[in-house]
């Protein structure tokens, strides 16, 4: 049975990030965005919960198509190449000189533009991203597109035009359900995601990506990158190291030790 | 004088302690109006004006509880249209930041979120952040429309600063994206007794080293010693040890609390991202080349079925 409500097949757009490895020794350019130059990118991990949960919802669907969406520079290829491996259709790369520096507000709006040319019944998202892990940008397409958000999903499923989730927050977990089209992004418990396979790798490799600019999405310039970024970073200082602590062995006192230290410092 | 809009999180009418923070941080930048919605809101005023709340904006409907986020956008919107104000202050919990974002882009203006401090500068608000896993501190100023700036708990001291605070009705209409997602069921989480993970002033976790579920106890135990919250690495929560909602790092809640006390935890970049501006860091774990070693102000290299137990037998003792 269709899974969407018109009974066309359930078009899925999947947005992932490049983003530095977090293990990798991340700083700041000159002009305080990210240096991407020193560091080694992947997939931001909380992307790949977004990826498993579009191709389970379109493996559960009879007719479903799961595109992978970017933006960034030539290297975020490596990002939509993944996620062609673990088993999306398709891929679209969003790429512009004039896009560096883009702020959060601005990547909304290159998303937003790009989902609605792609055409699409549900957007999945990731709950933030590792690097910046701001966590709006799910919210901000979902007021853009002008369509429910259900976000922040650790479990999922799609039926007869309808998404129906859970959320589960400080104080209550939460059962959601919304009208398609929609904006959902999952959290790292929405499910493990696969590792791709060797056919899938060599697989991607056919795979279509289209390439798209800044004028392919009617956006100028002017409205997105550092001059269009409605934020603006003043500095970035090196956080002082931590003062050496002082580490002991147990020697059977060590938790009488460590209490006469909390004492000292007033926590007792 | 400038006014500043703080959003109010709160339970039923019981406000949240990283919202008095923000009043704290509000008078830093103007005249706090806080905006309080949903069932209980009014309640929330007399503490709201006892830490400095000059108004006190209310509004309960059926739709904050049956529909989620956008209704509250819809308000803080309405309270925005009212006042004005010079900045808008949120809590940076989930909600918060996705209500804040919303409300941003709808009154073309720029975002900053989990800000760890928020000074007054020459061109407006100026926020710092705690980023790369904090090896970075930086300053950002929102550079278009009025500053909407989301707050990490523990970010400010709580200051009593009674205010001659007006209590007004707001006045709302809800968009037709209010309606779009169906909250169509509530289970409350189980209350333990303890202080929150993110706004606690002491908390304890446990990780690999922890071993089982059961062992949780002894965690517990010395949390319960200090008054603490209790946390969890991912490594424990993903073997189902501890629940998600305790989860200490990137992919969980950042914490920032007076003292954080890590046992039996490696200190994986992921787990640091989440505990790394801890004030005072404490750690025990048998593995001397733990990465957790070099953030501790003290470590104790030892088995923590040992110093655990022993500590808090310790701080009992001392309490009595």
């Amino acid at each position: 049975m269709p899974l969407n409500s018109t009974g066309e097949n359930l078009r899925i757009v999947v947005t992932v990030k490049y983003v530095p490895d977090a293990t990798g020794d991340r700083h700041f350019a000159d002009d305080l965005t990210i240096d991407r130059d020193d560091v080694d990118g992947l997939l931001s991990e909380l992307d790949e919960y977004a990826v498993e949960q579009a191709l389970q919802i379109a493996e559960d669907a009879d007719d479903a198509e799961v595109t992978a969406l970017t933006v960034g520079p030539e290297d975020a290829k490596e990002a939509l190449r993944k996620a062609l491996s673990m088993g999306a259709d398709k891929a679209i790369h969003v790429e512009d000189a004039d896009l560096h520096g883009t702020d959060a507000i601005g990547t909304s709006l290159v998303l937003a533009r790009a989902i609605t040319k792609a055409g699409y019944d549900l957007v999945i998202c990731g709950m933030a991203s590792t690097d910046g892990s701001m966590g709006v940008v799910p919210a901000l397409l979902a007021e853009r597109l002008g369509v429910p958000q259900v976000t922040l999903l650790s479990e999922v499923s799609v039926e007869a035009g309808k998404v129906r989730g859970r959320r589960d927050g400080d104080v209550a977990s939460e059962q959601l359900q919304a009208s398609l089209p929609a904006v959902v992004s999952v959290t790292d418990q929405s499910g493990e995601a696969r590792y791709p396979s060797f056919k899938g790798i060599t697989a991607a490799k056919k795979k279509p990506v289209e390439s798209w600019d800044l004028s392919d999405l009617d956006i100028e310039a002017e409205e997105v990158g550092l001059e269009g970024a409605y934020t603006t970073m003043d500095s970035a200082t090196d956080s002082p190291a931590r003062a050496v602590g002082t580490i002991v062995k147990d020697e059977g006192e060590g938790g009488r030790e460590l209490a006469s230290f909390l004492a000292e410092r007033r926590f007792i | 004088m400038a006014e500043v809009l703080v959003h109010v999180d709160h339970v039923d009418g019981s406000v949240r302690k990283p919202t008095l923070e923000l009043l704290t941080l509000a008078r830093r930048l103007g005249e706090p109006v806080a905006v309080a919605l949903g069932a209980g809101a009014a309640d929330t005023a007399a503490v709201l004006i006892e830490h400095g709340a000059a108004k006190v904006l209310t509004h309960d409907a059926p739709e904050y509880a049956e529909y989620l986020v956008v209704p509250k956008v819809d308000a803080l919107q309405a309270a925005y249209e009212a006042v004005c104000p010079a900045a808008v202050l949120v809590p940076s919990c989930a909600e918060g930041k996705e209500i804040a974002a919303r409300l941003a882009l709808r009154i073309g203006a720029g975002i900053i979120t989990d800000a760890i401090d928020v000074e007054i500068g020459e061109e407006g608000p100026v926020a710092s952040q705690s980023v790369f896993a904090a090896s970075f501190t930086t300053k950002t100023r929102v550079s278009k429309g009025t500053p909407v700036i989301t707050v990490k708990p523990n970010s400010a001291a709580i200051e009593a600063a009674p205010a001659a605070g007006v209590v007004e009705a707001l006045s709302v209409s809800f968009s037709e994206k209010a309606t779009g997602t169906k909250i169509t069921g509530r289970t409350a989480r189980e209350s333990t007794g303890r202080p929150e993970l993110a706004e606690a002033a002491i908390v304890v976790s446990g990780g690999r080293g922890v071993g089982s579920a059961e062992n949780f106890a002894i965690i517990e135990a010395l949390a319960d010693s200090l008054g603490a919250a209790v946390g969890a690495s991912r490594a424990a929560v993903d073997v189902g040890w501890y629940p998600h909602t305790n989860q200490v790092g990137q992919t969980g809640k950042s914490v920032s609390p007076q003292l954080y006390i890590a046992n039996g935890i490696s200190g994986a970049i992921q787990h640091r991202a989440g505990m790394q501006t801890s004030r005072t860091i404490v750690a025990v774990n048998k593995d001397p080349e733990a990465p957790i070693f070099d953030l501790v102000d003290y470590g104790v290299v030892g088995d923590l079925f040992d110093v655990v137990p022993q500590l808090t037998e310790e701080i009992n003792a001392r309490k009595d």
